[in-house]
């Protein structure tokens, strides 16, 4: 009996015509965000696990390091996310060695998608933003593949890539889903709790952020989308990405949070009653 | 084997009324019940799990416990499809004999949990349908806890309840172990005598509020010298 050792090599997608039905649900549901700043790229997300009505865990980790200058944030399901931020984690650690230079974040968002590819229209669910920092004018390797005639990769990114150039190396910001997406912005937000992320990301993004502000805004975001969104919640994790390299905050508690809130909001009441001069009536 | 018509997928009985023809499909999956549970202490692991195999409305067995013993300091326990339970805990076996002829040491907690999780998403797309829970001691001798999805999924954790009355026991070891949703109340450390008897009064509540969890409990206590068991009856109506 052939017992599979290695995942990626021996993993073939079914071609069953009759899928057999789970009898149970997947860890699903999230709130991720990452967006680039003057002082680097910021990723948040939130730390809650569900499966169906469950939460399976208020306590994972969904920014992962990959490498000491890039993070993955991860959405969709828990096991397929997991897994394949380890075999990519294998490939650009191969790389590595092979060529004796870091795989840039165009490189690596280009590898993982093709990796995905075989398994599209199967029911594996990742959504992966890799966050990141390029060093060196030595990783042209995307502006140089894009400028390829004969290439057969024909792809919108490659256009958005190629604009940037030569500034190549600094912080880059990619989504990449087992859809076959790959896209490259300066604000993403992923999961079932982007829409209200991108409500306060789109409002307080500006381009003279302090450090500590984009902080704020990221732990502002993930908590005004998991109050909001059932699917987020518990905890948010904040990475901070420079040319040094990743840096983590310390886990924060969203309950502490929601209070700080709720203090703020009765201080905003008790300013309007003193100002208007509002008297109990009696 | 009873007639998979009548069950849902997860074994509940379906309602007796007709509500038109419904075409019927062999499930290769059947929902065996249990109740599995770990708790990691400072320098101790508890994995725990009742005894009993239902399907449907009928008992199996009611001394088929749930935990297998892997190495000296690690004991899974599993729960879900019985089927799969017993395939997994063989192809596990089989490979830790085999890491130990290649490698000359037995595996740790830690590796056999990554192994493990190789082992589920192998089968991403015909999963084990079987919940896992790992509790051992680490290399540094304290205590860890493991839990999986069926897929692979999986993280270290303090304390975890898994099966069919896992909804159940979580919140109440949220409480009791990881002192959450209190204020003001002193986080002591958990001692193992403490643990061991947080564990029988856990499933004993569980006993009485799910039908699949009951007739005995059989606890495994994992130390630096060793594993005991114990086995402490439950309800068994």
């Amino acid at each position: 009996m052939v017992i599979c050792f290695f995942c990626g090599r021996s993993l073939f997608p079914s071609n069953q015509s009759a899928t057999i039905r789970r009898p149970f649900p997947l860890a699903h549901g999230t709130t991720t965000l990452g967006f680039i700043f003057q002082d680097g790229v910021i990723a948040a997300a939130d730390t809650r696990a569900s499966a169906g009505g469950l939460v399976a865990s208020p306590t994972v980790n969904k920014i992962t390091p990959i490498h000491s200058h890039l993070v993955a944030t991860s959405s969709g399901s828990g096991a397929d996310c997991m897994l394949w931020e380890r075999l990519l984690t294998r490939e650009l650690r191969l790389y590595q060695l092979r060529n004796r230079r870091r795989l840039s974040i165009c490189g690596t968002a280009k590898l993982l998608s093709f990796m995905l590819h075989p398994f599209k229209g199967t029911d594996v669910c990742v959504a992966l933003t890799l966050c990141g920092w390029d060093k060196g004018a030595g990783s042209t390797d995307c502006a140089r593949r894009s400028q390829d005639s004969s290439s057969l990769m024909e792809d919108s990114s490659s256009v958005a890539v190629s604009s940037q150039g030569d500034t190549n190396s600094g912080p880059k910001l990619i989504y990449v889903c087992s859809n076959g997406a790959r896209l490259q912005g300066d604000v993403l937000s992923v999961g079932s709790g982007s829409p209200y992320a991108y409500g306060i990301l789109d409002s307080g993004l500006r381009g003279s952020l302090s450090k500590d502000e984009a902080f704020s805004l990221a732990r502002e975001a993930v908590f005004r989308a998991t109050h909001r969104d059932a699917y987020s919640g518990n905890n948010v994790d904040l990475f901070h990405i420079t040319e040094q390299g990743w840096k983590r905050r310390e886990r924060e508690e969203l309950k502490d949070e929601y209070y700080r809130d709720m203090k703020r909001k009765a201080m905003i009441v008790e300013e309007r009653k003193r100002l208007t001069g509002f008297k109990v009536p009696t | 084997m009873i007639s998979s018509q009548s069950f849902g997928e997860s074994g509940k009985m379906k309602e007796y009324h007709y509500s038109g023809p419904v075409e019927q499909r062999f499930s290769p999956y059947s929902f065996n019940g249990g109740t599995v549970l770990a708790v990691a202490g400072e320098d101790f692991a508890i994995v725990a799990s009742d005894t009993r195999l239902s399907e449907g409305y009928s008992i199996h067995s009611r001394d088929s416990p749930k935990c297998y013993k892997l190495t000296d300091t690690t004991v899974i326990g599993c729960s879900g499809f019985h089927g799969d339970c017993l395939t997994l805990t063989k192809i596990i076996d089989a490979r830790l004999k085999t890491y130990k002829h290649s490698n000359n040491k037995t595996m740790t907690s830690g590796a056999i949990a990554a192994m493990l999780s190789t082992i589920l998403y192998g089968r991403r797309f015909f999963p084990y349908y079987v919940y896992n829970i790992i509790g051992g001691l680490d290399e540094h001798g304290k205590g860890a806890v493991y839990s999986f999805d069926p897929v692979g999924s999986y993280q270290r954790d303090t304390y975890k309840a898994g099966g069919s009355a896992s909804a159940m026991l979580q919140p109440l070891l949220d409480n009791q172990i990881g002192f959450k949703n209190m204020e003001g109340v002193e986080h002591v450390p958990l001692t193992q005598d403490k643990a061991v008897q947080l564990v029988k009064d856990v499933f004993i509540s569980a006993a009485e509020r799910d039908v699949y969890t009951g007739d005995a409990l059989r606890i495994c206590i994992i130390t630096k010298e060793g594993i005991k068991e114990q086995t402490i009856p439950l309800r068994k109506d």
